[in-house]
C-alpha cells in the first residue's frame, strides 16, 4: 500500500526551502566523483539539471530523443520567465509571485513547492544572465519587463518573443561545457523506453538508439526524468511533433503515481486548424494580449472583412465579462470565453472556430515600429503561416491543446513515489495546480534544473556512497529490456494497413471533443469507451514499416501513439473522478449560473495521485492540499 | 496542385545512394512542405513502400532539427524561412521539386534526408559557453549593458542550428554559425573575459572537424533562415586576429 508523504518541511512559508535546504545531507566531493546520475531530456529543466550536477561533480548521463540537446521544445516558448525581482518598483514580491501562482492554480496547488519556486525564480534570472542570454533591456542598460496573463505587475523578463530558446541555449551551452569537461555524457538520438527498478530503487533505464536500433542498458545510482507534458496527446496541439509521454508513462507503469492527468492547459492564442492536413498548431505568445484585443462581430455569423466590420458591431467580450483584467485574464477564462462566442455562432472565418486579436489601436497609439521591437518575430510568423499582414489586419487565434500541469507524483524533494527516481520540470505535477500562469514554465523548469535538484538528490545520493557501480547484467536489466523487445516485435507484428498517425489524428480529436476545455460525466464516459475501441482497432490493424534495427521513424510514432492511448484514458478517468470545475478542467455540470468555474474544497481540494493496476483500473490515493497561508477564494478577475 | 518529387534516397551512411521520382497528386496549397512530406509518406506506406526518413520537431521554425536542400536551395525558394515553415502555395502545379540533405563533408548522411550535424555541437562544446557555475552569479543588474550592443548580441543570438550556412557554401564552411556565437558572447561583458581564448579554441575545431574556408561569397547570410548577418564573419576574422597578434595563448 502507497502512502504519500509530500515531505513539506514545517516552519514558516518563507523560511522552509532555506531552513530545509541548511538541514539536507551533503556528498563530499571525492564521493561525487563515484556517483552516477542518469537526466533524461534537455530542455530546461534536463539540461539545467545536467549542468549544476556536472559542475558539482558527479557522473551525469544525458539523454534526448533529438538529434542535439539544443532543440528540445522549451525552445519554443515565447513570451517570457518571470522572477519576482520588484525591477519595476510596482509591489511585486516573492510572496505576491507565490499568491498569484496558487490563485492562478485555482487553489489546487502545493503551497510549500510554490512558494519555493517562486523563491528561486530571482536566482534563475542572474544566472542566465551572467551565462549570457540576451535578455531585452532598457535604454538605461538595465533589464526590461512586461507584464503577461494573469497578474497586475510587471515581472516577465524576455528576449523578444524567444525567451525559451535563448534560455534553452543557455542552459545548453552550459550543458556543453561541462560535456567538454568530461563531468557529463551526451546521449542523443535516444528514446527512453523503460525505468529499470532494483530492489525498490531506480537504476537504470532501457533506451533504443534511434540511429541503430539497438536496445541499450544504462545505470545510474540516481535518475531524473525531465522529459515535458503529454499534451501531443490531442495530436494537435502547440508542441513539438516528437514530445511524447513514453519516458513518464514506463514510470508510472513501474509504480510511480501519476498525478492530476486531467489537467492540461489549452493556451488561448494559437493560430486556428486551417486544413485537413494540419500537423502542427503554431502558438502565438499571450503577450500579444498586452497590446492586443480580442473580439468577436456582434452579428451571428458574420463572414465580412474584420476591416469592413466597425467599431460599433464589434464585441470585446473579455474586456466585456473581465473589466479588470480585460484581455489579461489567465489562459484557462480566455480558452473558454472564446469557446463560448465560437459555439454561439459569433466565431471568424470560414470555419467560425477563430477570434480576432487586434493591435490596430496599439499601432496608432504606440507606431507600428513599438510593436515590431515587440513581437516582430511573431507578426512574421503569423504571415508566412496564413499569408495574411497583421500589422494590416486583425490575427486569427483559437485555443489549442498545449501544458499539462498534470504529471509524475512528486514530493517536495521532487522524487516520484518510486525512490531514487525523480521528476521535474513539465513531467512532474507539483506547481501549477490546475492551471498554470504565463512565463511561469521557464521559471520552474530553470528552477527544478538548477536550484532545487541539486540539493535534493544530493541529500538522496548520500545515502549511496558505498553503492558501486550499478551492473547492468543484473536480472531486474535483463527483465526490462525484455518487456521492451516483446512491445517491439508485438507492434512491428501488427502488419495492418493504417499509419501510426492517423489513429493518432482519432485519438486526439476523440480527447480533445471530450476530454478538452470543457467536459461533462456522459462526455467523458463515452470518451473512455471510444478511446478503448480505438486502442482495440489500433493493435489490430497498425501498419508499421521496416524493421526494429536501424533508423525506424514509423516504429518510433506507434510506440508512442501506443502510449497516448493508456494516457487518454487515464486522463478521462481522473475528469470523471473530479466533481467539480477548477482551472483548465471545466465541467459543465459544475459551474456558476455566469458560467464561471465552481470548485468544491470541501471535497476536491486534493491531488489525485494515480497507481498503475493495468490499462483500465487505476487505484486513487489523495493527497490533501492543506492551506495555511493564503485563504481559498473564488477566481474573481472581474 | 499536382507536382513531382525527386527525393535522394539512402538506406544508410554506407549506402550509396540514388534519386526517386513520385508523382504526388491534390497537394493542397496551404500545406507545409514537411506536411506535404508526411502526406507523400502516407502514401507509400498505404502502399507497403518504406517512407523516407527526414529529421523534424516543433514545426515552427525555431528547434531548427528540419532542414532539406530544395530545388538547390537550403530550406527551399523562400527566404528567411526553415523547411517546416515553407508552404506549398509558393510551388507551381506540375512543378518538379529536388530533394535532398544537406550535403557537406562535417555533416555524414545518415538515412535519406537526414544528416549527421553533432558538429555544430562539437564546436559548442570547445568554446560556446560563459564559464559560470550555477550559484556564483550576482544580481542580474549588476551590470548594466548598452541597449545597442545587447540587442547585437541578441541578433547574433538567434541563430538555430540548423546548418543552412554550412550547405549553402561552396566550401561548406560553418563561419556564420560559429561567428555567430562568438558574436553573442563577446558583445556582452559577461562574455569578454574569455573571448580571445573562445575565438581561437572554436575556429580551430571548426577547422579540425572538416568544415571549409569562408571566401566571402556569403551565401550563408542569404539562404540563412533566421537572418543572422555576415558582419559577425568580419567581426570574428578580427577578433581572431587580434586575439593571435595579442599572443594570449589557450591555455
Amino acid at each position: 500500500m502507497i502512502k504519500l508523504d509530500s515531505k513539506i518541511p514545517p516552519g514558516p512559508l518563507a523560511n522552509k526551502w532555506s531552513d530545509y535546504k541548511s538541514s539536507l545531507r551533503l556528498v563530499n566531493p571525492a564521493n561525487k566523483k563515484k556517483l552516477e546520475i542518469i537526466v533524461v531530456g534537455t530542455g530546461l529543466a534536463g539540461a539545467s539539471a545536467a549542468s549544476s550536477l556536472g559542475e558539482l561533480g558527479y557522473n551525469v548521463k544525458v539523454f534526448c530523443f533529438q538529434d542535439s540537446p539544443r532543440r528540445a521544445h522549451s525552445v519554443a516558448a515565447q513570451g517570457g520567465i518571470n522572477a519576482a525581482k520588484n525591477y519595476k518598483n510596482d509591489g511585486d514580491s516573492i510572496y505576491r509571485l507565490f499568491v498569484d501562482m496558487v490563485k492562478g492554480g485555482d487553489y489546487r496547488a502545493r503551497e510549500a513547492n510554490v512558494y519555493r519556486a517562486a523563491e528561486v525564480s530571482n536566482s534563475v534570472i542572474d544566472h542566465y544572465t551572467a551565462i549570457g542570454v540576451p535578455f531585452a533591456r532598457d535604454y538605461g542598460g538595465l533589464l526590461d519587463t512586461r507584464s503577461f496573463g494573469g497578474v497586475q505587475v510587471s515581472r516577465t523578463f524576455y528576449a523578444k518573443g524567444q525567451t525559451g530558446q535563448q534560455c534553452l541555449l543557455g542552459s545548453y551551452s552550459a550543458l556543453c561545457r561541462q560535456i567538454s569537461k568530461g563531468t557529463v555524457k551526451m546521449f542523443p538520438r535516444r528514446d527512453m523506453l523503460d525505468v529499470v527498478v532494483v530492489d525498490g530503487k531506480a537504476r537504470g533505464i532501457i533506451t533504443r538508439n534511434l540511429i541503430t536500433g539497438e536496445i541499450e542498458r544504462h545505470s545510474a545510482h540516481a535518475v531524473v526524468l525531465a522529459t515535458g507534458g503529454y499534451g501531443t496527446v490531442f495530436y494537435l496541439s502547440t508542441l513539438a511533433l516528437g514530445s511524447n509521454a513514453s519516458a513518464a508513462w514506463s514510470a508510472y507503469k513501474q509504480g510511480a503515481l501519476f498525478a492530476n492527468p486531467s489537467f492540461i492547459q489549452i493556451h488561448p492564442t494559437s493560430i486556428p486548424v486551417l486544413n485537413d492536413y494540419q500537423s502542427k498548431l503554431t502558438l502565438m505568445s499571450e503577450s500579444l494580449r498586452n497590446d492586443g484585443r480580442v473580439w468577436v462581430s456582434k452579428v451571428e455569423k458574420d463572414k465580412r472583412h474584420p476591416n469592413d466590420i466597425s467599431e460599433e458591431e464589434r464585441d470585446y467580450y473579455l474586456e466585456r465579462r473581465y473589466p479588470a483584467f480585460g484581455n489579461l485574464v489567465p489562459r484557462d477564462v480566455a480558452s473558454r470565453a472564446a469557446k463560448e462566442r465560437c459555439d454561439a455562432g459569433f466565431g471568424a472565418g470560414d470555419t467560425g472556430l477563430s477570434v480576432y486579436l487586434d493591435f490596430s489601436q496599439a499601432i496608432a497609439k504606440q507606431g507600428q515600429k513599438a510593436i515590431e521591437n515587440k513581437y516582430g518575430n511573431l507578426f512574421e510568423m503569423y504571415e508566412k503561416i496564413t499569408g495574411v499582414n497583421p500589422y494590416k489586419e486583425p490575427m486569427r487565434i483559437y485555443p489549442a491543446g498545449h501544458y499539462t500541469m498534470g504529471g509524475l507524483w512528486v514530493d517536495y524533494n521532487l522524487m516520484t513515489t518510486i525512490p531514487g527516481l525523480f521528476a521535474i520540470g513539465e513531467a512532474n505535477f507539483s506547481d501549477h495546480g490546475a492551471n498554470r500562469l504565463g512565463a511561469s514554465s521557464l521559471m520552474q523548469c530553470a528552477g527544478d534544473g538548477f536550484f532545487i535538484i541539486p540539493y535534493t538528490i544530493t541529500d538522496y545520493l548520500s545515502d549511496e556512497i558505498k553503492t558501486p557501480k550499478i551492473p547492468t547484467d543484473k536480472d531486474e536489466f535483463a527483465v526490462a529490456e525484455k518487456r521492451v523487445r516483446e512491445r517491439i516485435e508485438k507492434i512491428l507484428n501488427v502488419n495492418g494497413a493504417k499509419t501510426a498517425s492517423s489513429f493518432h489524428k482519432r485519438l486526439g480529436k476523440i480527447l480533445w471533443d471530450y476530454c478538452g476545455m470543457i467536459r461533462n460525466a456522459e462526455g467523458l464516459k463515452k470518451g473512455l469507451e471510444l478511446v478503448d475501441e480505438l486502442e482495440a482497432e489500433f493493435w489490430k490493424s497498425v501498419k508499421v514499416t521496416g524493421t526494429k534495427d536501424g533508423l525506424n521513424q514509423e516504429l518510433e510514432k506507434a510506440l508512442r501513439v501506443a502510449d497516448f492511448f493508456e494516457i487518454g484514458k487515464l486522463m478521462c478517468i481522473d475528469a470523471l473522478n473530479r466533481d467539480e470545475s477548477c482551472g483548465a478542467h471545466f465541467r459543465e455540470e459544475y459551474q456558476t449560473p455566469q458560467g464561471e468555474a465552481m470548485r468544491n474544497d470541501e471535497k476536491f481540494a486534493f491531488v489525485a495521485a494515480w497507481e498503475y493496476k493495468g490499462s483500465n483500473s487505476p487505484e486513487l490515493h489523495k493527497e490533501e492540499l492543506k492551506y495555511e497561508f493564503v485563504q481559498l477564494k473564488a477566481r474573481d478577475y472581474k | 496542385m499536382d507536382i513531382k518529387l525527386k527525393i535522394w534516397r539512402q538506406k544508410d551512411a554506407a549506402d550509396k545512394g540514388k534519386f526517386e521520382t513520385y508523382d504526388l497528386k491534390e497537394v493542397s496549397p496551404e500545406m507545409s512542405f514537411l506536411e506535404m512530406m508526411d502526406y507523400l509518406n502516407s502514401k507509400l506506406i498505404s502502399e507497403g513502400k518504406e517512407p523516407v526518413a527526414f529529421d523534424h520537431d516543433c514545426r515552427e521554425g525555431i528547434c531548427g532539427s528540419c532542414g532539406i536542400y530544395i530545388n538547390g536551395r537550403p530550406h527551399g525558394p523562400e527566404r528567411g524561412t526553415t523547411t517546416c515553415e515553407l508552404r506549398m502555395r509558393f510551388f507551381k502545379n506540375n512543378e518538379t521539386i529536388v530533394v535532398e540533405p544537406w550535403r557537406s563533408r562535417a555533416f555524414p548522411v545518415i538515412k535519406d534526408l537526414i544528416v549527421d550535424r553533432t558538429s555544430l555541437d562539437e564546436i559548442i562544446k570547445a568554446g560556446g559557453f560563459i564559464s559560470v557555475d550555477t550559484g556564483s552569479a550576482k544580481d542580474a543588474n549588476c551590470i548594466p549593458i548598452p541597449k545597442n550592443n545587447s540587442d547585437k548580441a541578441f541578433d547574433a543570438a538567434v541563430c538555430v542550428g540548423c546548418g543552412a550556412c554550412v550547405a549553402a557554401c561552396k566550401n561548406s564552411s560553418a563561419m556564420l554559425f560559429v561567428a555567430a556565437k562568438v558574436a553573442q558572447m563577446g558583445l556582452l561583458p559577461q562574455g569578454k573575459v574569455e573571448a580571445s581564448i573562445r575565438v581561437q579554441k572554436m575556429v580551430e575545431k571548426m577547422d579540425e572537424l572538416g568544415f571549409g574556408f569562408c571566401s566571402n561569397i556569403l551565401a550563408c547570410e542569404y539562404d540563412c533562415p533566421k537572418h543572422v548577418s555576415s558582419e559577425f564573419i568580419a567581426k570574428m576574422n578580427r577578433d581572431f586576429f587580434s586575439s593571435k597578434v595579442c599572443k594570449q595563448k589557450v591555455i
